[in-house]
């Protein structure tokens, strides 16, 4: 059986494309480069929109990757049920295209933050989390200027109680994000979006010191696999 | 409005010129009427006066620079060395290092978010330009007082500029120094150093070859930056249109710069590149004069097709414009539509300005009259070359006289180290480092504050050759030392570096240096430079390890006063099995910790002296640089063998800081005896060729029976793990307060 086929997405400006695309590999799944001006997933199995500034961030971050060529082709097919994940500014960019609501906003503390960040698990359901157990508590690095993550009040009354926050900072909050959240997902679940790097945890050798991320990966493979 | 062309200069030679505005002395000036057989245009003498500036011709430490090729130690590892953009060293398997450091410390002065920012900007464009992909920076920063005003503008200005440039550019910064002292606070230094990989057979260089050779313009368009001389020239000559004065710091644009990290790299795969250069300092002018002079000597260039972002720029300021993110390149007839389609792709302008010639002359027209007509070879290469006197300080002696013996030792040396450890130069740098990306691109394996930061090559580039290889690189340098000592003060910066990537089990390879000093007018600041270089070429003989490239800083100073000598080195190493790489600190219970080298009583210019009396005298540590030798192959056979669990250089602040930074690695503590009878020198003293390593007890034997081999000194101090650093009889310290001393200092004073 052919590996399942995980789309890593370049825009002018992304940056961790590299590291997704390996993260994928070694989890053995094929990683697929789509290019922003392509309107045109060739045929993948999900996809992963990873960090970086695209565009430069200009205007506002992931605000123009949203008009991207390949995005009119991701928009409908993600709101399809296609597994989508994006992290950091593939988080920012699902908020702009209205994948995922609420925004992310410059970090409270206004300064760029690196870090190795304590995250629980606050759902595996999802198709990227279900390799993780609910509550567990992992480690993945954040690496952002641009990360609290707010929305209105109903916004964030709905998230809640309808499961839909997936990641919580734990051990102290990096950013100033509305109720710790890290990472959310749509009402159906196959988008997620969030602001630490999996794609930067999954080698002993290099990284984050944890290797937590791989989890991500071989939930979705798993998941492709057995559909 | 007329235009200055080479038609006019001939017919108007008395014509009075700016040059002396333009920083040229009379003798220049007048040598380029003898070079040319006339007076120069106002565009020649744009393009002479930042060709022949200090900054471009190295003029005044060239005679000096010499001892760097004259002194080189035998390396078959160097490819090429110094004299191009940067230098490249062969690091097996069939790939190829190239590494700089540079200083943007006047601009990062006057505008610290924009010169920093641009500082990385340029060196990245060094780098590339020799045909390799950047994949790491680092940035060696010097300040003010922590607490004093100026240091709060500058330092928050000065990070936050290196953070955003280099993680919008997606490269990791691994590692570097933050070090302040009083001598930095109206002159900051701000050197950043970028590595990049490449392919051993695929090295660029900055040559324009093959007359028939389209030379393009690509990147960033061309505006008002930096040209504040240009705008004197240009008023001076067009009075009537003149510019008004322009800011003379460059803006930045990472996007910009990643886009074109990008474009470059894939025209350096798809082979259409036959020479290539960034365009730093001089802009157009110094790439012109450059490519031609290393070519076949002759190029032809339209300098109205230059695209610009201000149309009302007039030649001599679009030839002096600074616009950061540019690049030219040499490309042939048949590839230039293939060249033109990638920078395309990836959105970048790119212009053809001009054709290479096999005339010898660099000529340049505007609107079709003839602006430029030179031997490129006269502005690049033949600058001036100034042997400028040079005398020891005044005050020298007296200095060297006053040791710190007279200084009163503490009784307490749990507060000694307590006070050490909060000091500013010796406290956690994490809220510098923690707004720099360290984790893209996925090949990190070491990084700050470990004593080296390490990457992985192998998947630097898609669909390179494999290699378990892997690079480490640090960067020191301690102004207190040059000052006492300039020739021990460069050859200790050295030591450091190269003990520092050997700590990781990395066998130091090559050098690049930037050298940041007052000016070279002041015949006792030259004499600090000319000791410096020689004390610096005259260590990497001994060492083996040439000096590929660097760069050169002058006019440090504000008024008369100077800022300490500073060298910066930077070394690059080699592992054979980045695996086998060595851990900063104590990473597990119960292991051996085993002190390497000989402790003297050494506090001239220590941090000791500095933090707990202020005081600056005496000499520096002895360099001792066979010994330095000897311990890196001990740390080195050692990483290589598996016996090491960890490792740490000592430096600064003596055993008693490494103790502490070991046992703050990982939150491991440990208990340890000291050796003799001074307790005070054994925890204290900045001797160098010293390092703390940590053995599994089984392996003890084996680990001393080596450092006996390669005669290094080694002490067994004691056992890690507890949850204090315990040093019986004198100090007992819990992990969580010397964290809290570690990490408060700099959040307390910058927010």
């Amino acid at each position: 059986m052919s590996a399942a086929r995980v789309g890593v997405v370049t825009f002018p400006g992304t940056l961790d494309d590299q590291d997704a695309a390996r993260a994928v590999r070694h989890a053995g799944g094929e990683a697929v480069p789509l290019w922003h001006a392509d309107p045109d997933l060739r045929g993948v199995d999900a996809v992963f929109l990873p960090g970086g500034f695209s565009y430069g961030d200009y205007l506002r971050c992931g605000a123009i990757s949203r008009f991207a060529p390949l995005m009119e082709e991701l928009i409908p097919a993600a709101r399809a049920g296609l597994p989508v994940l994006g992290t950091c500014n593939g988080f920012q960019i699902l908020c702009e295209a209205h994948l995922l609501p609420g925004a992310l906003m410059r970090n409270a503390g206004l300064h760029y933050i690196c870090r190795d960040q304590g995250i629980r698990v606050e759902s595996s359901t999802t198709p990227w989390t279900s390799d993780f157990t609910e509550g567990q508590e992992i480690v993945l690095p954040i690496k952002h200027g641009e990360g609290r993550y707010v929305a209105d009040e109903a916004t964030l009354g709905a998230l809640e109680a309808g499961g839909q926050v997936v990641f919580r900072y734990t051990g102290g909050n990096p950013n100033g994000s509305l109720n710790d959240i890290a990472g959310i997902r749509n009402e159906a679940g196959n988008i997620v979006g969030l602001m630490p790097h999996p794609e930067h945890a999954v080698e002993d050798l290099t990284g984050a010191p944890s290797t937590d991320g791989r989890a991500f990966f071989s939930s979705i493979l798993k998941k492709l696999v057995n559909a | 409005m007329s235009l200055d062309t080479v038609k006019r200069a001939e017919e108007t030679p008395g014509e009075r010129q700016p040059y002396a505005e333009l920083g040229m002395k009379v003798e220049e000036y007048e040598r380029v009427r003898e070079i040319l057989g006339r007076r120069p245009t106002g565009s020649e003498l744009a393009i002479y006066s930042v060709m022949w500036s200090e900054h471009c011709s190295y003029k005044s430490s060239k005679v000096h620079l010499r001892q760097f090729g004259t002194k080189a130690p035998e390396s078959a590892a160097l490819l090429v060395g110094m004299g191009e953009n940067a230098g490249v060293v062969d690091i097996g398997d069939g790939w190829a290092a190239t590494f700089k450091i540079e200083s943007h410390n006047h601009p990062s002065y006057v505008e610290p978010h924009q010169g920093a920012a641009t500082g990385v900007g340029g060196i990245v464009r060094d780098i590339m330009s020799m045909g390799a992909r950047p994949v790491a920076v680092m940035d060696a920063l010097r300040f003010g007082g922590a607490d004093a005003h100026d240091t709060r503008r500058v330092l928050p200005g000065v990070v936050e500029g290196i953070s955003h440039y280099g993680n919008c550019l997606g490269l990791p910064n691994i590692g570097g120094e933050v070090v302040f002292d009083p001598c930095y606070i109206g002159n900051p230094l701000v050197n950043a150093l970028c590595v990049g990989l490449l392919r051993k057979d695929q090295i660029k260089l900055a040559v324009a070859p093959g007359p028939g050779n389209k030379v393009v313009l690509f990147g960033a368009l061309t505006g008002p930056d930096g040209i504040g001389g240009a705008s004197v020239l240009a008023s001076a000559t067009f009075e009537d249109e003149s510019h008004a004065k322009r800011p003379s710091v460059q803006v930045g644009d990472p996007f910009m710069e990643k886009l074109l990290i990008e474009c470059c790299l894939e025209l350096y795969q798809a082979d259409v590149v036959v020479g290539i250069q960034d365009l730093g300092a001089a802009g157009v002018s110094c790439a012109t004069t450059e490519l031609a002079a290393k070519g076949t000597g002759g190029m032809n260039v339209r300098l109205d097709l230059v695209p610009l972002r201000d149309p009302s720029l007039r030649p001599e300021e679009i030839l002096m414009s600074e616009s950061q993110e540019r690049m030219m390149a040499v490309v042939t007839p048949d590839d230039i539509d293939a060249f033109m389609t990638i920078c395309a792709k990836w959105d970048i302008p790119a212009t053809v300005i001009g054709e290479v010639t096999d005339g010898g002359r660099l000529v340049m027209t505007w609107h079709g009259e003839t602006i430029v007509d030179i031997p490129p070879g006269t502005a690049a290469d033949e600058g001036p070359v100034y042997e400028r006197p040079f005398q020891e300080p005044a005050g020298q002696l007296a200095l060297n006289s006053d040791t710190p013996k007279r200084l009163a030792r503490p009784a307490d040396l749990r507060a000694t180290l307590l006070e050490l450890l909060g000091s500013p130069n010796l406290a956690s740098k994490e809220w510098v480092t923690s707004q720099y990306d360290r984790y893209v691109r996925g090949n990190t394996v070491l990084a700050q504050p470990a004593d080296a930061g390490v990457l992985r090559i192998s998947e630097a580039m898609p669909g390179a050759e494999e290699t378990k290889r892997g690079i480490a690189l640090a960067t020191d340098g301690n102004g207190r030392y040059a000052r006492l000592d300039p020739y021990a003060g460069a050859q200790l910066a050295l030591a450091e570096a190269y003990r520092n990537v050997a700590t990781t089990g990395a066998t130091p390879l090559a050098v690049t240096n930037c050298l940041n000093f007052g000016s070279p007018e002041d015949p006792e600041v030259m004499w600090q430079f000319a000791e410096a270089v020689r004390g610096l070429a005259d260590a990497c003989k001994t060492l083996g390890v040439p000096v590929t490239g660097g760069n050169v800083s002058f006019y440090n100073q504000t008024g008369s006063v100077p800022i300490h000598p500073t060298p910066v080195v930077g070394v690059l190493g080699v592992i054979d099995d980045v695996a086998t790489r060595v851990r900063s600190g104590f990473t597990g219970d119960g292991d051996r910790i085993v002190l390497l080298g000989e402790t003297e009583a050494e506090f001239g210019g220590s941090e000791w002296a500095h933090v707990a009396h202020g005081h600056l005298g005496g000499l520096p540590p002895k360099a001792r640089l066979a010994s330095e030798r000897d311990l890196a192959l001990v740390l080195t056979t050692a990483a290589s063998q598996g016996l090491l669990t960890g490792s740490h250089d000592l430096s600064d602040g003596g055993l008693a800081i490494a103790l502490t930074e070991a046992c703050l690695a990982q939150g491991i503590g440990c208990a340890v005896s000291l050796t003799g009878d001074d307790a005070f020198v054994e925890l204290f003293s900045e001797s160098s060729a010293r390092a703390l390593v940590t053995v599994r007890p089984e392996s003890f034997d084996t680990f001393a029976k080596l450092c006996a081999t390669h005669e290094v000194p080694c002490y067994s101090l004691g056992t890690t793990g507890g949850d204090s650093l315990n040093v019986k009889g004198v100090l007992d310290i819990p992990i969580t307060e010397l964290r809290q001393t570690h990490t408060a200092t700099l959040p307390g004073i910058f927010g």
